[in-house]
């Protein structure tokens, strides 16, 4: 069912942490299928943006629509209320998130860390779950490794079964959050490899935190480029990558380039 | 020395029935405080502000008062409200109320030291509250109370003594009456050797379930994963 509607609207967002303001009025759409990638200096609260989309952190003002549904607060009579827990929490299952730290379950093996949603939140039956799970797992390479421990598996194959994971609950929106930061740099191409055939594949919708800049021009729509709270600007990553309006984005690439 | 194994061979029948009345109290006083302080250790990171709040008075309030006064109010104050137990039952509720209290620290703690980021991954996949204790959370926390636990059962192994207070004839009260049959230093030596395999046998069975939590986790040597033939049968749980 295709619409026009943004699959992520962000409206007049706030962010605080104490006396720290994060994010000042943020507004930006991400389109239906749109890959969008977050650049900017640390502390400038891309990874924040990807935290309150997964509910993880509370908002302080604004609101946030996830396919025109009111994530965690919405307006009514011109107030602003937080929403049911019970509707937060159907929104945000369509939204999955990768972390940087894997953060795989230790108590069970692999194959029990990507079917366990799938069977105890989305109810699905043991064997489905178990039959889908394989075919992630082949997907990311790591079949033969199913009924391993987690910390039997390298930084990239953990990450790589973190990825099928949170496919495995068939999400519109993926977070990936500096998902190749923790790993040692020759695990990395592995897990961008798996991440592009998951965006030349499929049509899931993309926010990107990360410091893979051919990564981020290969595979996103767009480019926001974040400083002091707000968006600096945005645009076709060819783009912002060779030529970008702002000076901020300018000096901001050329030190990481 | 003959004269010494007569007078132990008359007296092994109290020592024995000393060493169950310890027995009884310690382990029903320690599967009361399981609960309790599982109960009381959830109930100690609730969202909601009310809950923490009584779980904090509870706690204090138990850990805050000696355990003989508890024990004494329980056994002679109760009965004037109505409520009669008999002895055996007042110094299980005694043991587990206080030491359930000490050990919901433990529980709360575990809970709190499992990283951040498994609970958020919970989060991100969904999970409700129950099922990411049950399920991720708790599996996890489980190996980090053990060494807590472990602690806190030898001391209420030791803390059963007390019972001897409300006229239970524990083997700290049978000692002390051995001591005018057998010489003092042996009623006080045997029983000393009776707590102590007692308390090793518990750290053992404790320090044995902690090296297996952790084996789940696998953070000990794991038994080689049946991969290949896991595979090949379609994959087991």
């Amino acid at each position: 069912m295709p619409t026009n509607q943004p699959i992520i609207r962000f409206q007049d967002v706030v962010k605080k942490f104490g006396p720290t303001t994060v994010l000042d009025g943020l507004n930006f759409d991400v389109a239906r299928g749109e890959r969008v990638t977050l650049i900017g200096p640390s502390g400038s609260g891309k990874t924040t943006i990807l935290r309150l989309l997964m509910t993880l952190e509370e908002l302080t003002d604004g609101y946030i629509y996830v396919d025109g549904e009111p994530l965690t607060h919405e307006e009514r009579n011109g107030r602003r209320v937080a929403r049911r827990p019970k509707d937060v929490s159907k929104i945000r299952r369509r939204i999955g998130m990768v972390f940087q730290q894997f953060n795989l379950f230790p108590n069970m093996r692999v194959i029990e860390n990507v079917i366990e949603a799938p069977v105890h939140v989305l109810g699905k039956s043991k064997d489905e779950a178990r039959e889908e799970g394989y075919r992630l797992l082949d997907q990311v390479g790591l079949k033969h490794r199913a009924e391993h421990h987690p910390l039997q598996l390298s930084g990239g194959q953990q990450q790589r079964v973190a990825i099928a994971r949170a496919l495995a609950m068939s999400p519109e929106i993926l977070l990936l959050d500096e998902v190749t930061s923790a790993l040692d740099p020759e695990l990395v191409g592995d897990v961008l490899a798996v991440l592009r055939e998951v965006a030349e594949n499929t049509d899931i919708s993309m926010l990107i935190v990360t410091h893979e800049m051919q990564f981020a021009r290969d595979v996103s729509h767009s480019v926001m480029m974040f400083d002091g709270g707000k968006v600096v600007e945005s645009g076709h990553p060819d783009k912002i990558f060779t030529n970008p309006d702002h000076e901020r984005t300018k000096t901001f690439l050329q030190a990481i380039l | 020395m003959r004269d010494f194994i007569d007078a132990f061979v008359s007296a092994a029948p109290q020592l024995w029935e000393g060493t169950v009345t310890t027995l009884i109290l310690s382990l029903g006083g320690a599967a009361l405080a399981v609960v309790i302080a599982c109960v009381l250790g959830l109930a100690a990171i609730s969202r909601f502000v009310v809950v923490r709040t009584i779980v904090r008075i509870i706690v204090e309030f138990f850990r805050g008062t000696s355990l003989v006064v508890q024990m004494f109010f329980l056994f002679f104050v109760f009965p004037m409200w109505g409520i009669e137990w008999d002895p055996y039952t007042t110094g299980i509720v005694a043991l587990g109320l206080n030491y359930g209290a000490y050990g919901s620290e433990v529980v709360r703690g575990s809970l709190n030291a499992v990283p951040k980021g498994q609970w958020e991954t919970t989060t991100a996949l969904s999970m409700s509250w129950p099922l990411k204790i049950r399920r991720v959370i708790w599996p996890q926390a489980w190996a980090l109370m053990l060494p807590g636990f472990n602690n806190l059962l030898i001391m209420l192994i030791k803390g059963s003594a007390l019972a001897g207070f409300i006229f239970l004839q524990d083997l700290t009260f049978v000692t002390e009456q051995l001591r005018r049959t057998l010489d003092t230093f042996t009623a006080f030596g045997l029983g000393l050797v009776i707590y102590f395999v007692i308390s090793l046998a518990c750290s053992y069975l404790l320090r044995w379930m902690e090296l297996r939590a952790q084996r789940r986790l696998g953070l000990k040597e794991t038994k080689t994963p049946r991969t290949d033939k896991a595979l090949a049968g379609g994959g087991t749980a």
